[in-house]
C-alpha cells in the first residue's frame, strides 16, 4: 500500500518534471530581440546603460544568467520554480505570482461548480437511464450525448456569446463582477459575480453532461447485474431505495475517479471558454501570453495549470482505494 | 476472378457492407464522404475570389453568394470549400501519425516485456497525465507552427498515449494465446508474428481510433487557430472563426452573424459525421478493447 503511494508520487513527481523541462525548453528559445525590447524600455524608464539594463531584464525574465552552461541554468530554473518564483510578465508589467493570485480563484470557482454541476446532472440521468432502459429519456440522452461530443468547446463558447451575451443581452459580455462594485461579501457583489460566471459555467455543463450520463450508464448496467441488487429487488427494496442506496453508491466510484481527469479537461478548455467569455482567469491570461508572445508569463501559467492537475490526479489516485475496496484489493496484489 | 478480385469481393463483404447496413456507420460515412469530396474536388470546381469589395460587406445569403459575404464582402462559401483542404489534412495527417506512434509503442511494450515495457509505459502514462491543449497551444506558438505537417506532428504527439496503453493492453494477454504460441514453435518469427498474427485482431480497433483521433485533432486544430495561436491561410475555418470573433468584431454586429455561423456549423457538421462513424464501426466490429478517452 505504501509503496504503491511511493510509486505514484514518483511518478508525478516525473511527469512534473518534464513540464518543468518542456517550459524551460520554451523560455531557452526566446528571440532574443524580445529581451532586447525589455532591456531598452528598462533603460529609458531607469536611465541606466543598455547593459546593464539587459543583465537586469534577463535576471527579471528568466532568473537565469545567460552566460552560464545550459545544466547550470536549468538547475537554476528548477530552483527558481522551487522558491515559488514563477517569473515576470513582460507586457502586464507583474509578477507571474501576481496574476496567478489574481486569476486563480476565479477559474477554480468556475471550474469546481461546473464540476459539481455537471457531476450531479450527469451521474442522475446515468443511473435513470440505465435502470430504465425502454423510456423515452435513453435515446433523448444518448443523442444528446453524441451531439455534443460532436460539439467541440469553442463552438457552445461561441453560440452562447454570441446569442445570450451580444444578440439579447442577457449577460455580460466581458469581466468577473461588475467593476461599479468594490469586492467584498455583500449580496449586490455575490449576486454580479455569479451573473458573470454563469455563461462560463453553462458552457462547461452543456459540454460534459452527456459524458457523465453515459459513464455512469455503463457502471450502473454492469452493477445492475450483480447478484446483491436481485436479491434486494427480491425482498421487495423500495425502488428509489435500491437505486441510491444499492446502485448508485458502488457504481458511483469508477466514474467519481474520472473527477480529476475531467478537471484536467476542463483546465485546458478554460484556454477557450475564458477567452470567449472575457473571463479573468488563468486560461484568458494563458491564451493572452500565447498569442503575444509574452514567454515569461506563458511558461509561469503553463507550469501552474499543469502542476494543479497532476496534483489533483496524484490525490484522486492516493484515495480512491480507501473509497473503493475493489481497487485496494487490486492495489494489493 | 483473380486474387485481387477475391480479395475485393472480401473486403466488400467485410467492411462496405457492414457499414451501408448499419444505419450510424452509413450516417457518419455519408457525411464524412461529402467533406472529402469537398476537400478533394471542391477547390477545382469552385474558383476563390479573395479580392475584397466593401460594398458587399456582411451581405446574408443570397443565390450569388450561397452562405453571403464576409467583412471584407468576399464569399464565404467559397473560403470553407478551400479552407475544408487544410482541416481535413491536418486531421488525417494528426490521426494517421498517432496511429503510427500508439501502434509501435504499444506492441512492442506489450510483446517485449520486462523492462521496456515499464519504461514504456511510463512514458504514455506521463503523457497521459500532461494536459494536451496548453501544450499544444504552447509549442505551436513557440516554434512558430505554419505547415499542416508540422502541425499536425504536433497534434499527433499528444494524443497517442490512450491508443497505445489500449493496444499493449490487448497485446500483452494475445501474446499468452496459443495461436501465438504455436507461431512461436513453428519459427515464423516476430515479423509474421506482428504483421500476421496480431495486426489482424487489432485492426478494428484501429480503424474506430483512427476516425476518433481525426475528430480529435479537428477540435485541437481549429481550437489552436481560434484563438489566433497559429496564423494560418484566412480560408481556414478556424482563422475564420478568430477573425469573426476577435480581429472584425463580426460576432457583434447582426448581419455578420452568418460568417461565424458558417465554418461553426461546418465543424460540428464534420465532427458528428465522425461521432456517427467510430459508434457505428464499434457497434459492427465490436472490439474487446475498451477506449480510454
Amino acid at each position: 500500500m505504501l509503496w504503491r503511494i511511493i510509486k505514484r508520487i514518483i511518478y508525478a513527481f516525473f511527469t512534473l518534471l518534464i513540464s518543468a523541462s518542456i517550459t524551460f525548453y520554451l523560455v531557452y528559445n526566446i528571440p532574443g530581440n524580445v529581451i532586447d525590447v525589455m532591456a531598452a524600455q528598462l533603460s529609458e524608464s531607469m536611465g541606466i546603460p543598455f547593459e546593464e539594463a539587459k543583465k537586469i531584464a534577463l535576471s527579471y525574465y528568466i532568473g537565469y544568467d545567460p552566460n552560464k552552461p545550459l545544466l547550470e541554468r536549468y538547475i537554476d530554473y528548477l530552483a527558481n520554480l522551487l522558491r515559488g518564483n514563477l517569473g515576470y510578465s513582460i507586457l502586464l508589467k507583474v509578477s507571474v505570482n501576481e496574476v496567478v493570485v489574481q486569476a486563480l480563484p476565479w477559474t477554480l470557482f468556475v471550474l469546481s461548480t461546473s464540476l459539481l454541476v455537471s457531476f450531479a446532472i450527469g451521474v442522475m440521468l446515468g443511473l435513470i437511464i440505465a435502470w430504465r432502459r425502454r423510456t423515452v429519456l435513453e435515446p433523448v440522452v444518448t443523442a444528446y450525448a453524441s451531439f455534443t461530443d460532436a460539439m467541440p468547446d469553442f463552438v457552445t463558447a461561441m453560440l452562447l456569446y454570441m446569442f445570450l451575451a451580444v444578440r439579447l443581452g442577457w449577460f455580460p459580455m466581458k469581466g468577473a463582477y461588475d467593476e461599479k462594485l468594490t469586492p467584498g461579501l455583500y449580496p449586490a457583489f455575490i449576486f454580479s459575480v455569479l451573473y458573470h460566471a454563469t455563461l462560463p459555467i453553462l458552457a462547461y455543463v452543456i459540454e460534459h453532461i452527456g459524458f457523465w450520463a453515459l459513464l455512469m450508464k455503463g457502471s450502473a448496467a454492469s452493477v445492475l447485474e450483480e447478484d446483491f441488487v436481485k436479491a434486494a429487488e427480491a425482498r421487495g427494496l423500495p425502488e428509489r431505495r435500491l437505486l441510491t442506496a444499492y446502485v448508485g453508491r458502488v457504481a458511483i466510484l469508477p466514474v467519481a475517479v474520472m473527477l480529476a481527469i475531467q478537471l484536467g479537461v476542463m483546465l485546458g478548455g478554460s484556454t477557450i471558454i475564458e477567452t470567449v467569455f472575457n473571463y479573468p482567469g488563468m486560461g484568458y491570461f494563458f491564451t493572452y501570453a500565447t498569442t503575444n508572445l509574452d514567454y515569461g508569463l506563458m511558461q509561469g501559467l503553463f507550469f501552474v495549470i499543469i502542476a494543479g492537475i497532476i496534483i489533483a490526479n496524484l490525490i484522486v489516485e492516493i484515495i480512491y482505494p480507501f473509497i473503493d475496496p475493489r481497487a485496494r484489493r487490486e492495489a494489493a496484489r | 476472378m483473380t486474387r485481387i478480385g477475391k480479395r475485393l469481393s472480401n473486403m466488400y463483404y467485410s467492411v462496405i457492407r457492414p457499414i451501408l447496413k448499419n444505419r450510424r456507420a452509413f450516417i457518419g460515412f455519408t457525411i464524412l464522404m461529402g467533406f472529402v469530396i469537398m476537400a478533394t474536388i471542391g477547390p477545382l470546381v469552385v474558383p476563390l475570389n479573395l479580392k475584397t469589395d466593401w460594398s458587399k460587406r456582411f451581405k446574408p445569403p443570397s443565390l450569388e453568394h450561397p452562405l453571403g459575404t464576409d467583412y471584407g464582402g468576399r464569399d464565404i462559401f467559397q473560403q470553407i470549400v478551400h479552407g475544408s483542404r487544410d482541416v481535413l489534412l491536418i486531421a488525417a495527417l494528426s490521426a494517421l501519425f498517432a496511429i503510427l506512434m500508439a501502434v509501435t509503442i504499444g506492441i512492442t511494450s506489450g510483446l517485449l516485456g520486462g523492462v521496456v515495457d515499464v519504461i514504456l509505459t511510463g512514458i504514455t502514462d506521463i503523457f497521459l497525465t500532461i494536459p494536451s491543449f496548453p501544450v499544444m497551444m504552447t509549442i505551436a506558438a513557440v516554434l512558430r507552427v505554419r505547415d499542416p505537417f508540422s502541425f499536425a506532428a504536433l497534434i499527433s504527439v499528444w494524443m497517442w498515449a490512450g491508443l497505445a496503453r489500449s493496444i499493449r493492453t490487448e497485446v500483452a494477454s494475445l501474446k499468452q494465446k496459443e495461436f501465438i504460441e504455436a507461431a512461436r514453435l513453428l519459427n515464423l518469427g516476430t515479423f509474421h508474428i506482428v504483421f500476421r498474427e496480431l495486426m489482424p485482431i487489432i485492426m478494428p480497433y484501429i480503424a474506430i481510433n483512427f476516425i476518433t483521433m481525426m475528430r480529435a485533432a479537428i477540435t485541437a486544430s481549429v481550437g489552436i487557430m481560434f484563438l489566433g495561436v497559429v496564423p494560418f491561410k484566412i480560408t481556414h475555418w478556424g482563422v475564420m472563426l478568430n477573425m469573426a470573433m476577435f480581429q472584425y468584431g463580426a460576432v457583434y454586429v447582426p448581419e455578420g452573424v452568418h460568417y461565424a455561423l458558417a465554418p461553426l456549423m461546418c465543424i460540428v457538421l464534420l465532427e458528428y459525421g465522425a461521432v456517427n462513424l467510430s459508434h457505428g464501426l464499434e457497434e459492427i466490429f465490436n472490439p474487446r478493447l475498451k477506449t480510454y478517452e
